[in-house]
């Protein structure tokens, strides 16, 4: 489980996590679930766009992501985020089921960028992986105070010349990067739930915005290094494991919550 | 222009929004540590008038000046907004976030911020719940944390939109008093919008009475009295005074004053 290629998965999982992680953190405050979900799905068919014009896979899943940012945010200007996201995650489907019946691809590789593929990170893949893993946690912690405020008001960050609007692309880019980072590893359908379940969990187990997100960020971590594990012994997929720790931990931190609530009111009803 | 004690001066402006005109030669002006009352009914306008001298919405014709500082002196308490109860926040990271919360990068500990904010909380006196989440808080409390976030900049215009509807009469009061007492302490001028006058009497020093898209504005002996009032509405109102409230209320059987009473809980609540 730790021979020299293992390596690279356990260094590669390692970044992916602590990625989803820290982004996830503002995907579930900001409730910005349904844009998580979108942006890796529409980022999917760049990867086989890439294999058909013939280059890298990352470039791909960059400029899918990238267009799905625009569909969002632009569409989204006028009207409702949700209907937005859903309009601009059909028409990138639609482009991907085109190049996927164009491309020459075994069923084996596009089951791997829908399911992930932990065990195939070759050396070659580490470097852009770090480098983007690095970017889009420094832009996350940057614009840590400004996402945060925008996220409990628009109007408070605006007043404070902060534009809710400006945020709002900001952070589609930072899901984008962070997308890009996990796809090929985890796959376009458990980035998701890498993002959203351990952040839920993380709100719930403390009050402080700074030690949520890194507290989601540890969590995410073991959930990939738990997952890998138990993939290894069991010879089932990885992807299952890890939507299945991600929901449980979602669960556990909802359970955790509603306890706390629960609590909350019979002490202020017992006063 | 503003002359030297003014603040703000809001000169013949009106507004639309979407192509509809909303507010229509709005004219009035606020000294330094003056507290103003925006009053009106529900859909009349206060919280286009405070966002346009935000501006976040500018005006059609007419002008809005602020002090030198503009926006950057503003604070501002929007209208009732939902504070999600999940939310990894503590009051105290809230009112933190009204100082630099458009700064880049992570919050460092510092001792000058900190005592900042302590100072801020002991203030709006919400000390005692400052660590808990701000959304368990109850209305009253939220109210105080978002006054001290708005104020923890010491702007020179506090406005507020609302901030006292859904309390209970006893946290109606401890707001008043603070509102009072922060705006002397810190020489900062209150412009707050209220749908009903009374609990605001005895602090106001000025009122901007709006209803169809227009104001009245002076001082509250002037605004408020049945000519100034009638002419407003464009239609027979009395201002009746009793036990020390006032209560704006229209002449039976006139039909336009009818539905202006519907539209309008202020005038239906005080009709004892
Ligand atoms: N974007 C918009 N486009 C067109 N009309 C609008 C828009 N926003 C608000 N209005 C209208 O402008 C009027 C004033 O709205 P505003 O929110 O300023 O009133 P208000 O006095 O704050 O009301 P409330 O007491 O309910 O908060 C209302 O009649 C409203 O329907
Ligand atoms: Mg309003």
């Amino acid at each position: 489980m730790f021979d020299d290629f293992m390596v690279n998965t356990w260094i590669a999982a390692t970044l992916v996590a602590g990625v989803a992680g820290v982004v996830g953190f503002f995907v579930v405050i900001r409730g910005a679930s349904f844009a998580a979900h979108a942006l890796p799905l529409s980022a999917f068919p760049g990867a086989a766009a890439a294999n058909l014009v013939g280059v890298d896979q990352l470039i791909g899943v960059l400029a899918f992501s990238g267009f799905g940012v625009a569909g969002i945010s632009q569409l989204g200007r006028r009207g409702r985020r949700d209907v937005a996201t859903a309009l601009s995650l059909v028409m990138l489907l639609g482009l991907g089921a085109l190049f996927l019946s164009r491309t020459t691809e075994y069923f084996q590789a596009i089951y791997a960028l829908l399911f992930g593929e932990v065990l195939g990170v070759g050396a070659q893949d580490l470097a852009p992986l770090a480098a983007l893993s690095a970017v889009s946690i420094a832009l996350t912690l940057a614009l840590f105070r400004p996402l945060l405020l925008s996220s409990v008001s628009p109007e408070l960050a605006e007043t404070i010349s902060v534009s809710p609007r400006v945020m709002e692309v900001l952070f589609l880019v930072v899901v984008a990067l962070a997308t890009a980072v996990a796809l090929p590893v985890v796959g376009a359908l458990l980035v998701f739930s890498l993002m959203v379940g351990p952040a839920s969990a993380a709100r719930t187990l403390t009050s402080r915005p700074l030690a949520g997100l890194f507290i989601s960020a540890a969590i995410s971590i073991v959930t990939v290094w738990a997952s890998i594990a138990l993939s290894f012994a069991s010879d089932w997929p990885i992807g299952f494991f890890v939507g299945a720790l991600s929901a449980l931990g979602y669960l556990a931190g909802r359970t955790w919550a509603w306890v706390e609530i629960q609590g909350l009111s019979q002490f202020r009803r017992s006063r | 222009m503003l002359t030297r004690s003014e603040v703000l001066a809001v000169r013949q402006a009106s507004v639309s929004l979407s192509g509809h005109p909303i507010l229509k030669d709005i004219d009035f002006a606020l000294n330094a540590g003056e507290f103003c009352g925006l009053i009106g009914a529900n859909g009349s306008g206060k919280t286009t008038l405070l966002r346009t001298v935000l501006g976040f919405v500018m005006p059609t014709s007419g002008s809005v000046t602020m002090e030198a500082g503009g926006r950057a002196s503003i604070g501002y308490v929007p209208q009732k907004f939902i504070l999600d109860p999940y939310m990894p926040m503590r009051a105290r990271d809230l009112v933190a976030l009204g100082l630099d919360g458009n700064r880049l990068g992570v919050p460092l500990p510092s001792r000058g911020r900190r005592r900042k904010v302590d100072e801020m909380l002991e203030a709006v006196e919400a000390t005692p719940f400052a660590d808990q989440r701000i959304g368990s808080l109850s209305g009253g409390q939220q109210q105080r944390v978002l006054i001290a976030h708005a104020l923890i900049r010491r702007p020179r215009l506090l406005l507020l939109d609302e901030p006292l509807a859904n309390l209970d009469i006893r946290s109606v009061a401890g707001i008043v008093a603070l509102l009072r007492r922060v705006s002397r302490e810190l020489q900062t001028t209150v412009l707050l919008s209220a749908h009903d006058m009374n609990p605001l009497l005895s602090v106001m020093d000025r009122i901007v009475y709006l209803a169809h898209g227009r104001a009245a504005t002076g001082a509250i002996d002037a605004v408020v009295r049945t000519e100034v009032l009638s002419r407003l509405y464009g239609y027979h109102i009395d201002v009746v005074r009793v036990h020390g409230r006032v209560l704006v209320v229209a002449a039976e059987g006139e039909g336009d004053a009818q539905t202006a009473i519907q539209r309008d809980p202020v005038h239906v609540a005080q009709v004892p």
